[in-house]
């Protein structure tokens, strides 16, 4: 297992080096700057900046010294937030992010995976119909329709919750429900799907046949193999979740690095851009690897190869 | 009974279509996607401006006059709906269309060439599914300008890789088959091979995955719009809507909630639609 994480990660080098490279080019090839937008800026300030910040240097150059800075693990300066680092931004908005990725995560899991599981083995009752439905409706239901009617309900017109900002632990419920509600619906469709398909083998009759209870038989016997269509699904879930999130953060005003990523590329803050590119790319790259190592884990059929 | 009727056998599509009829969510989601394409392409010469401003009038809650209402400016929401209805389905089919086309040509040459060449195209794919796509679609939007004809392409780059993966594996398993061992012996060119007797017969599973395509690529445009990436003013499309409307929702919950509604609507259609075909044409949704 070891030797295949260490080829896997060394496999990602070069495609989160094509990313940064992709990127880096890509945004210097566009019209305007960082400072054309400012009002105003006579040309010796102007240089001056572009001095200040390496803008002067032949392109080449200045794509070179930011790979080096990379590997030393520095993203560079922001061009915006003049005295801050895009380190400093990163490490202050990111917990945001994680925290409300996690919530909606578990949202997704924990609503998802029982509805499933009931679905399946109440399968052609109302249980099931009602079940199916909710999955259907989560699905058809985007982030951005579902997010803003919550808020018109739960917090506008009955005023349980605050209709924005991320303060106190009750912030948390609107967000996570909206972003987790998606893949809840997903991942009790996929649960549901996987379920009736190991309830319907042999090993499970078998198990029903020495005795075991029901409930044994579908915790200990089915989940475990009804679950790899939910493994499978948890990496593009993640990238979703975090792509998501830009959304997410724009309704509830969450000052998460998700907005501040949509903000950067408004405001062609170069690097703050590009930092969280990679930032993005290695965590999205990271999260699928994860996902590979649990579904071989989960599934003895399956090899590391 | 007439002779032939009883001689002709049941094909592969008659089959299908009579199980689709039997599903009424399907068949009820198919009316729905062509009543409202229908209104959506022929309403706005009928109904009233979808621009025109009446500033004196304001935002209206919906009446007689104006069947849901009008804008902060005075523009009747209705006519705004089924107008930007036409920009979300173009795009929704456009986009579709491009990562038909790669991902079709993609996975029949990778799967039908087979061998290193596979190997190496579908690793590529593998790759490419890793990669952050959204954030280089808003990469793009952001820094090339909010291009109507960019928006198709760069959704439909990104939406092609399952369609690629999906024909692959159906060609790998046909390319066995006796008749495309036949197509060979008669001395067929490779490229007559794959166009003429391979796509047509992996089809199916295209359709389907088509049709649960379109709800993708409209949901991204959305996204996008929601994010003011999308398209611009005076055009507009139900993102831009929805946007606009969330916006606005406080005092005029109608500005927000028909357009999500038509949208989400839309989307359950094309998900019942899609799931109907799968079933009725028997595909099995394997990812690999």
């Amino acid at each position: 297992m070891i030797r295949f994480v260490l080829q896997r990660l060394i496999q990602t080098i070069p495609v989160v080096w094509v990313i940064v490279t992709a990127t880096f080019f890509m945004i210097r090839f566009v019209p305007g700057g960082p400072f054309t937008a400012e009002r105003a800026v006579t040309p010796e300030i102007l240089k001056n900046l572009e001095a200040h910040y390496g803008l002067n240097k032949p392109l080449y150059q200045q794509y070179l010294d930011y790979c080096g800075k990379i590997l030393r693990g520095d993203l560079g300066p922001s061009f915006k937030y003049p005295t801050r680092s895009v380190n400093e931004i990163i490490a202050e908005k990111l917990p945001v992010s994680v925290e409300l990725g996690l919530l909606s995560l578990s949202v997704a899991l924990g609503v998802g995976l029982p509805l499933g599981v009931l679905a399946a083995v109440k399968r052609n009752t109302w249980i099931d119909y009602l079940c199916s439905s909710f999955a259907m409706v989560g699905i058809c239901i985007p982030t951005f329709v579902m997010g803003p009617i919550l808020i018109l309900i739960f917090a506008i017109h009955l005023g349980w919750f605050n209709a924005s900002g991320w303060y106190g632990p009750i912030d948390r419920v609107l967000p996570s429900l909206t972003l987790g509600m998606v893949y809840a619906a997903y991942v009790a469709r996929l649960t549901r799907g996987g379920m009736l398909e190991v309830l319907s083998q042999d090993y499970i009759r078998t198990a029903r046949a020495k005795g075991a209870s029901e409930t044994r038989v579908i915790m200990r016997h089915a989940l475990r193999g009804g679950l790899t269509p939910v493994v499978s699904f948890l990496g593009p879930a993640i990238a979703g979740i975090v792509t998501g999130s830009f959304v997410i953060e724009t309704i509830f005003q969450i000052p998460g690095i998700g907005r501040e990523f949509v903000n950067s590329a408004f405001n062609r803050d170069y690097t703050l851009v590009l930092g969280t590119v990679v930032l993005y790319a290695a965590f999205i790259i990271g999260m699928n690897l994860v996902v590979d190592v649990v579904q071989v884990w989960l599934n003895p059929k399956l090899k590391f190869d | 009974m007439k002779p032939e009727d009883t001689e002709r056998g049941h094909s592969l599509w008659s089959d299908a279509w009579h199980r689709l009829k039997s599903n009424h969510l399907a068949i009820a989601g198919a009316v729905v996607l062509v009543v409202l394409t229908l209104a959506c392409a022929g309403g706005p010469i009928f109904s009233q401006s979808y621009e025109e401003q009446n500033l004196d009038l304001g935002a209206v809650p919906p009446c007689a006059a104006h069947w849901l209402g009008t804008d902060t400016l005075g523009r009747d929401l209705f006519a705004r709906i089924l107008y930007g209805g036409r920009i979300s389905i173009t795009v929704g089919l456009v986009a579709t269309f491009v990562a038909l086309a790669i991902g079709v040509t993609y996975g029949a040459v990778s799967g039908f060439i087979g061998g290193k060449v596979d190997a190496v195209m579908m690793r590529l794919v593998d790759i490419l599914y890793a990669l952050p796509f959204a954030i280089f679609v808003i990469l793009l939007m952001v820094f090339f300008g909010r291009n109507i004809f960019l928006l198709f392409f760069a959704i439909g780059a990104v939406e092609w890789l399952t369609m690629a993966r999906i024909v692959r594996g159906q060609v790998l398993s046909i390319k066995k088959m006796e008749f495309i061992e036949a197509a060979r012996a008669l001395g067929l060119g490779r490229r007559r091979i794959i166009f003429r007797h391979l796509i047509p017969n992996v089809l199916g599973p295209v359709i389907v995955y088509t049709t649960l395509t379109i709800p993708a690529v409209m949901l991204l445009e959305a996204f996008l719009s929601f994010l003011g990436l999308g398209v611009q003013a005076p055009m507009s499309s139900w993102g831009v809507l929805i946007k606009d409307g969330s916006e606005k929702m406080e005092e005029f919950w109608w500005l927000l909630v028909f357009p999500g509604a038509l949208f989400s609507l839309t989307l359950f259609s094309l998900n019942f639609l899609g799931d109907g075909l799968r079933d009725a044409l028997d595909v099995r949704a394997s990812k690999d």
